[in-house]
């Protein structure tokens, strides 16, 4: 298909692209800045990558970030994909109740969620901390993985599981051996996806963090009034590039396990 | 009439409804061991449901399936001694040619070297060498129809079921895969359910043919006995190419019937009936002849409407008075009959079968033995012979 | 197919903890945001078991009116804003070369990866008194005194364009990928020039997309209450701060659960809208 962008266009495109990177290059720009204020760019120098890690507060925050996103991930993947894989091979009276159940935390506005979240183990007396954090997230990020790895499955061949039946595999090693491996990729964005909502939400966690395990999004919206130090751009710069080689490595991996579906 | 034959599998007033509606009708099916039976039929006639019940991927809603003698009904896919090549392949995408085969071995806990052994084996008698390490989407439809059969047959099923294995493949491809199936059958030994709606491919390659019908099996046969003594009118249409004409019987004189057709009259060589009884007759295009003059016996009169040209044969449309129209197989060499020339049609009276619907069977039982009565009758006072 | 009538593990085991987690930490929680809503409120935080409807009725005051307004205005404008510069860059994106694409989509996602306080903290670093635009603005003469850019109800609105730019773009993106071009190519062949085949066969064709990237764009916006905070210092009030505080500093619970429906309820009636016009497969 031939398709032509207007000059005027593609400069337009260009100048949304820089409008939605600003504020990203200034957090990394400035990590890089010798005073400690981040008003004017004085030096260049790498001190606060270095001198970020005895930041206490902020390596707490951090730890706690990456830990709380990886289980929530691992659970909400392994969660969400065998229920996706439940739904996608079984019919029951129940189906249509739970699939719909499903769409209720994307569709319900986060702050709403989290206040509930909120309630709800306050009604139990318990406090935040790192394990109501990590329950949270796994129920909104849970529904995602489901539809994620669901619509991936909805293009297979139904005989290939039924082929691996007739050779004599049961339930549990056909899903291992056969259905797993073919579901590879999908399961994989639905890890991403999760992952991506469990190192970007705010409003969530601002609920249902206890005091001692506070993330790192939190950390920071308490230490913009009293002004923040560089350091915090040199994690922030260090959690970008992170980020990017992540998104790059999972879609490299995506790639190549796609290529061998094509049967 | 089979009881002394091994009966491997054995279908009793087998039923199946999907949301109320009966999809296959109290079936009754023995398969002998090693045999190559095919089901056939068109789409929706019930021969993969009935397929998916032996192999345990659906259940019967009544009746009873038996594998040697034992029912298999509380038994899933994977613990039944039966294997399935698929009508789409159903390769494991992720793994290579080599590991799809291994694949029912590696489940059974066969030692590796074993595997490794059979594998091979099994690749050589499937023709795929050099092909070990490929992945499925890197072969073609007829490689992987050969992957779909080694990796089925490595397990020494009891029974292997094939459902409409070769529908994807090109005519030549399918041609010659048929004939590769079919000698694999015979070297292996193996029991073959076969699936199709190919009517010639189940000529071709099976022992006996069960012909289905909107969920009832109309006639199970040998290749021969189906295609030359059709039991019923869908059968006969089914099976081969077949002119199908509704007749009276006017007159008998012994084993030879006066019958009387829209179209004229004609003679047919047939034993124990009556007169005036509706039958209808089936005559296959090579039975068909055609003269520019009327024949002792036959006033079927009708006009030559197109020759439709077929490779070694030459299949010629006829329209009679009535509007019918009959096609004839005639050779390249027989006289030229130029469109819009009037033609008698005739036959031998001996080529020409009768079909009934399902209800007579039980008289063509009773006829089959009636025949031979009459056979042993006429040759005695050689009625039939100076009539025609 | 695979499908059978006997009740065996597989089905329990697959689906099972899932649904049993989504009862526990989602059907009962917001069942008792409900219930909570129609108590009263415990001095101490939390409530005290009797019923009242005393949070509905307040919800209906000046104060809390005047704040249902601004959240609106600003949530509406948010959502233009994110439509009209979000349409014509995902149709840019769109039709670009098949190469090109999927690395656009990338560049447009890859924000998102990077948590949103990092991001708004950059804007905040950008636009505050002390910040960079202030400075290049003195240097450069045009002004003498540093604006107040930051803390003002257009550096709210700044943010929220910014973090949710991309929910409105994706669903467009989309809708226009999915355009059939021979429909286009009639258009044209019919004599229709650029600006009307947009506006009579590509924008009611994308329309499903546009309601969704809307509907993805207003709903949480309505939450936000963190952007306000930072790029607004709190200022004005709007319902994602106003419901916070119910919780943290004011402590009256069925309040904020009030609220909390009230949100729920704005959002179920516009999904019921959508719906109308799109699927719900669509938004993921």
């Amino acid at each position: 298909m031939k398709k032509k962008n207007n000059p005027f266009f593609t400069v337009y495109a260009c100048l949304v692209y820089i409008f939605l990177y600003l504020p990203i290059a200034v957090v990394i720009a400035f990590s890089f800045n010798t005073s400690k204020m981040n008003i004017v760019f004085e030096g260049f120098t790498f001190d606060w990558y270095l001198s970020m890690w005895s930041n206490t507060l902020l390596m707490d925050a951090f730890k706690n970030t990456i830990i709380v996103a990886a289980i929530s991930t691992l659970l909400a993947t392994i969660l969400g994909t065998l229920c996706a894989v439940g739904l996608n091979r079984f019919e029951f009276k129940l189906k249509g109740f739970i699939s719909a159940s499903l769409y209720i935390p994307i569709v319900i506005p986060e702050l709403v969620f989290a206040i509930a979240m909120l309630i709800l183990f306050s009604s139990m007396d318990i406090t935040m901390n790192m394990a109501t954090l990590i329950i949270s997230h796994v129920t909104f990020s849970m529904p995602f993985v489901v539809i994620t790895v669901r619509s991936r499955i909805a293009g297979h061949d139904p005989s290939i599981e039924e082929a691996a039946r007739d050779l004599g595999a049961n339930e549990i090693r056909t899903f291992f051996r056969v259905t797993l491996p073919m579901i590879a990729p999908g399961v994989l964005s639905g890890a991403m996806l999760a992952l991506t909502l469990s190192l970007d939400d705010v409003v969530v966690s601002f609920f249902t963090a206890g005091v001692d395990s506070q993330i790192l999004p939190l950390r920071i919206l308490s230490m913009v009034k009293k002004g923040i130090s560089p350091d915090v751009n040199a994690l922030s710069t260090l959690m970008i590039i992170g980020s990017v080689l992540l998104l790059v490595g999972t879609t490299v991996v995506q790639g190549r396990l796609e290529k061998q579906e094509e049967a | 009439m089979n009881g002394d034959k091994d009966v491997i599998v054995r279908l009793v007033d087998v039923e199946k409804e999907f949301d109320g509606v009966k999809v296959v009708k109290k079936l009754n099916l023995e398969v002998r061991r090693g045999e190559f039976l095919t089901l056939l039929g068109p789409s929706g006639c019930g021969k993969t449901t009935t397929l998916r019940m032996i192999a345990g991927f659906s259940d019967a809603t009544t009746g009873a399936i038996e594998l040697e003698g034992k029912d298999v009904a509380n038994l899933k896919p994977n613990e039944r001694d039966v294997n399935t090549v698929f009508q789409n392949y159903a390769l494991f995408p992720h793994m290579n040619v080599e590991d799809n085969i291994a694949f029912g071995l590696v489940e059974k806990k066969v030692p590796k070297k074993e595997i490794k052994e059979r594998v091979s084996e099994m690749i050589k008698l499937v023709q795929l060498e050099g092909l070990e390490k490929r992945k499925p989407a890197q072969m073609s439809g007829g490689q992987k129809q050969r992957v779909a059969i080694a990796r089925a047959l490595i397990n020494r099923p009891k029974v292997l079921l094939l459902d409409e294995p070769l529908g994807a493949l090109d005519l030549k491809l399918r041609k010659q895969m048929q004939l590769e199936l079919k000698h694999l059958q015979q070297k292996l030994g193996i029991t073959f359910i076969y699936v199709t709606h190919d009517q010639e491919e189940a000529l071709t390659m099976s022992d006996r043919i069960a012909v289905m019908n909107d969920g009832v099996m109309e006639q199970i046969g040998t290749p021969d006995e189906v295609y030359n003594h059709p039991r019923t009118k869908f059968v006969a249409s089914f099976v081969g190419e077949s002119n199908i004409l509704e007749s009276y019987v006017e007159e008998v004189r012994g084993d030879l019937l006066r019958i009387s057709l829209e179209s004229g009259k004609a003679v047919l060589h047939a034993p124990g009936f009556k007169k005036e009884e509706m039958i209808y007759i089936c005559v296959r295009p090579e039975n068909l002849q055609l003269a520019q003059a009327p024949i002792e016996h036959f006033s079927i009169r009708g006009r030559v409407i197109e020759h439709i040209f077929a490779g070694s044969v030459i299949k010629t449309v006829v329209e009679l008075v009535n509007g019918q129209r009959l096609r004839v197989a005639r050779h390249p060499g027989e006289e030229d009959l130029e469109v819009g020339t009037y033609v008698y049609v005739f036959w031998n009276p001996k080529k020409a079968i009768i079909v009934h619907t399902v209800e007579e069977q039980i008289y063509n039982v009773i006829e089959g033995n009636l025949n031979r009565m009459y056979e042993e009758f006429a040759e005695k006072y050689s009625v039939a012979d100076k009539e025609a | 197919m695979g499908k059978k009538k006997r009740l065996s593990l597989a089905p329990l085991t697959m689906i099972g903890p899932t649904t049993l987690w989504l009862i526990l930490f989602l059907m009962v929680p917001l069942a008792l945001v409900i219930g909570i809503s129609f108590l009263t409120r415990n001095g101490y935080g939390g409530v005290t078991m009797i019923p009242s409807l005393e949070a509905y009725k307040a919800l209906l005051s000046k104060e809390y009116v005047k704040v249902f307004i601004s959240s609106f205005e600003l949530s509406i404008l948010t959502t233009i804003i994110c439509l009209v510069v979000g349409y014509p860059f995902a149709y840019v994106i769109a039709n670009s070369s098949e190469k090109v694409k999927p690395f656009l989509v990338l560049l447009l996602m890859l924000p998102f990866w990077i948590n949103s306080m990092i991001r708004i903290y950059g804007w905040n670093t950008i636009l505050r008194s002390s910040g960079i635009v202030n400075n290049v603005l003195l240097s450069l003469g045009v002004i003498r005194m540093p604006l107040e850019l930051l803390y003002t109800d257009g550096a709210v609105l700044l943010g929220m364009v910014y973090d949710l730019l991309p929910f409105t773009v994706l669903p467009i993106y989309t809708s226009i990928e999915k355009l059939d071009p021979s429909l286009l190519e009639a258009a044209s062949d019919l004599g229709a020039g650029k600006l009307h085949k947009f506006v009579r066969v590509i924008l009611p064709l994308t329309m499903p997309g546009v309601f969704a990237g809307s509907i993805q764009t207003f709903i949480p916006s309505l939450g936000l209450f963190y952007i306000a905070d930072m790029m607004g210092g709190a200022k004005t009030m709007y319902i994602g701060n106003l419901i916070k505080n119910q919780f943290m500093s004011a402590r009256n619970w069925p309040m904020g659960a009030a609220l909390a429906i009230v949100l729920i309820v704005i959002t179920l009636v516009l999904m019921k809208l959508y719906t109308r016009v799109g699927s719900l497969e669509d938004m993921v």
